[in-house]
């Protein structure tokens, strides 16, 4: 890596004579190679590919702003001589007094939607082109738990302006734990500093969204590039173009990042700046969705809002909570039981192994099956006993974590030939689209009060949900793929 | 055929997806509040109204005094009619009366009005709609301790405070509001009064939207400027890729 080629040679100027001291000193040469002007992506990158550097623009702006915010903002829940919260009080306090304050703390609060939008579309694109296969299994873990991190740092920033909804919602995302068997309830306690969120909790979570969540982003981030750069980019083909390299060992439809790929970033980042200029300058509450109404009202622990919404970015896997009743359950389990009927079949696994495990959905079937239809019919609830104890509240929470972490198992599931929906079959392709309604329709539910009739669209959403992944290891099988070319298709 | 069968997949879906966006909460009505946001005069108005009538039980504590230089006002202006409590032109709209003596005259302390606007935003409309609805709604009900009620907030713990510009307002047995007694105002002219009250409202929530927008549009213009440029650098670089 540090060969002699890497070296910069000094041409005389000021300039190279301090390049070459650094170079004889630190790997800047070789780095930028590396990283930029001999790292060769596919030349086909789509639309879909703006968002990997977009996200990474999102974050610096994230920092930026944060950085003067927290020049003004003051983690504190006390009241102040008006009786409104210092906290609640000091981001007022920015938004009128701070020169320029309004366009920073506006800049902060549209770029955390900003972020979620730019990594779900990215999210979107390993979906279509099988970007999680192998060899990036690593890179796609450590993009999960960005994602993962995205969540606590925006979970523990929401708190901060200590308004109606950032108090009730932490209450409520605190008190999920509370549902964990035994240490549950002290958890939560733990977690708060408090009995309900109090100061404590405020300036805890200022901590962790100011440094800790940030340093541990920063780090995952780094790791989720190198890795990217040792195996290289996937592209729309999903083939793999150092197959094809020329006598130099560059590949044949590889181009250099820099320059090319990073003169058409500046025209995404353009584009993107101008969308969020839009947001920024003419909806900044974006009709209630970026800021939340009752956000402009402070915490007030003695009123509870009739209804209490996370913010956007959260509400698909809010509602998988939600979906999660003590009459689902069964069918939840079921339905599991079923999928794994599909998927162990077709698989190498020895005999025993599968009749024990037909033997197991039989009995799952018989213990739980029967007494919920029994029970439907009869028109009893179902209470919790029959799942040792736990209530509906955990399996909710078990669910939530569930629909996150699950897709990080994405490169293990899927078993199709090709990487690219350009190549699949029809099945995927259905299945994919699927998958974003109903991805869609819990988040749209997230957002509204509860109904019988919403709870049973969110719970046939989260069916479709957790089918998608823990069924590909079939559909992924007999789906009719077309054979991927051998170059890239430009 | 292929597309046939996709959409029947997805038919069933978009049927349960209309029956559940159905809501199941009430709907309320709110006239649109008249936009008298860049109105100066009528903001000026408002501030009059909001300093005479509002501020002696609700604060607007994030809000100073001088920001209203923003409306066309002077500090002298501000002075001599707009302040009755501070001292200095610098000092935000505070008011006499401390929490604890408002919870325990009025139950609940009147709550801090500068962002009021931008919170009383909902599904049914903008915040100055439910303010501009809200403030014209009040009726006599002689259930209620302060004997009055409103038919956009019920059972509101605030009397109405602008009974004397409005009169008194009963509600019919229709449901339909009715002045009873007239105020000092005809109806129009009290709708016009409430009207730059909310416009007042509004920029006090807000006091920088006018200029965020303008200066959003220049953004907007220099970001579309150099888009072509942009563009154009990427077409060079991008040449000789085939």
């Amino acid at each position: 890596m540090a060969g002699s080629e890497n070296k910069y040679k000094s041409d005389g100027t000021l300039i190279g004579g301090a390049l070459e001291w650094v170079d004889a000193r630190f790997p800047a040469t070789s780095l930028w190679k590396e990283h930029l002007s001999e790292y060769y992506a596919p030349k086909n990158f789509n639309f879909w590919y703006f968002f990997g550097s977009l996200a990474l623009l999102v974050l610096v702006l994230q920092i930026v702003t944060g950085i003067f915010l927290v020049m003004h903002f003051k983690p504190d829940a006390s009241l102040n001589a008006s009786g409104v919260p210092v906290a609640f009080a000091s981001v007022e306090y920015i938004m009128r007094d701070v020169e320029w304050g309004w366009l920073i703390r506006y800049l902060h609060s549209t770029g955390a939607s900003a972020f979620f939008v730019v990594v779900y579309l990215h999210m979107f694109r390993g979906l279509l082109y099988g970007s999680y296969r192998k060899p990036r299994e690593l890179i796609w873990i450590f993009g999960l738990l960005i994602f993962l991190c995205l969540m606590g740092e925006a979970f523990f920033g929401y708190l901060l302006p200590w308004g109606q909804m950032s108090y009730w919602g932490a209450q409520v995302i605190v008190n999920l734990f509370s549902a964990i068997p035994l240490i549950g309830p002290d958890l939560s306690e733990w977690l708060r500093g408090d009995y309900v969120v109090g100061d404590a909790t405020l300036n805890r979570f200022f901590s962790f969204h100011v440094i800790a969540m940030p340093l541990v982003l920063l780090g995952l981030v780094a790791a989720h590039i190198i890795a990217l750069h040792e195996v290289g980019s996937n592209n729309p083909d999903g083939v793999e173009i150092k197959k094809h390299k020329d006598a130099n060992g560059i590949p044949l439809d590889g181009i250099p990042f820099h320059p090319y790929y990073t003169m058409k970033d500046i025209v995404g980042v353009v584009v993107f700046l101008i969308v969020f200029s839009a947001i920024v300058f003419f909806m900044p509450e974006f009709g209630g969705y970026f800021l939340e109404f009752n956000n402009f009202i402070p915490a007030d622990p003695l009123k509870t809002p009739p209804h209490i919404a996370p913010v956007w970015y959260f509400t698909p896997f809010y509602s998988v909570l939600r979906a999660v009743t003590s009459d689902f359950i069964p069918f939840l389990w079921l339905f599991i039981a079923a999928i794994g009927m599909i998927c162990v079949r077709p698989s190498k696994l020895p005999l025993l192994v599968k009749l024990g495990y037909l033997g197991f959905v039989g009995a799952m079937f018989v213990l739980l099956g029967v007494p919920a239809v029994l029970a439907g019919w009869v028109g009893i609830k179902l209470t919790s006993i029959v799942f040792v104890g736990l209530e509906a509240k955990f399996w909710g929470v078990v669910a939530m974590g569930a629909s996150v972490v699950i897709i990080g198992a994405l490169p293990w599931l899927d078993h199709s030939p090709v990487k690219s929906i350009r190549y699949k079959g029809p099945i995927y392709k259905i299945v994919l689209a699927l998958f974003v309604v109903a991805f869609f329709i819990l988040g749209y539910l997230g957002v509204l009060a509860p109904t019988p009739m919403r709870t049973l669209v969110s719970q046939i959403c989260t069916l479709i949900y957790f089918g998608f992944f823990l069924l590909m290891p079939w559909y992924s099988q007999i789906d009719k793929c077309k054979p991927e070319p051998e170059r890239v298709t430009g | 055929m292929k597309k046939r069968m996709t959409a029947l997949l997805f038919a069933p879906i978009f049927a349960l997806l209309t029956t559940a966006a159905q809501g199941a909460g009430a709907e309320l009505h709110l006239d649109k509040a008249p936009n008298k946001r860049t109105d100066n005069a009528a903001l000026q108005h408002g501030a009059k109204i909001f300093v005479n009538y509002c501020l002696n039980c609700h604060s607007a504590s994030y809000m100073r005094y001088n920001r209203l230089q923003d409306i066309g006002l002077s500090d002298a202006q501000i002075r001599e009619n707009l302040m009755f409590t501070a001292e200095k032109v610098g000092e935000p709209m505070r008011i006499a009366m401390t929490r604890a003596d408002a919870t325990a005259w009025f139950g609940a302390a009147p709550p801090d009005l500068t962002i009021v606007a931008r919170s009383r935003a909902s599904e049914f409309g903008s915040g100055p709609d439910w303010l501009y609805t809200y403030l014209r709604s009040f009726y006599r009900d002689e259930a209620r301790p302060t004997g009055w009620n409103n038919t956009v907030f019920e059972n509101v713990g605030m009397p109405h405070a602008l009974w004397e510009l409005q009169g008194i307002q009963v509600k019919g047995a229709d449901g339909k509001l009715s002045v009873e007694v007239p105020g000092k105002m005809t109806p129009e002219q009290y709708d016009e009064a409430v009207a730059d009250l909310v416009a007042y409202l509004q920029y006090m929530g807000e006091p920088v939207s006018e200029f965020r927008k303008k200066l959003g549009l220049m953004v907007i213009v220099f970001l579309g400027i150099l888009l072509v440029f942009a563009y154009a650098l990427k077409r060079e670089y991008w040449k000789d890729v085939h």
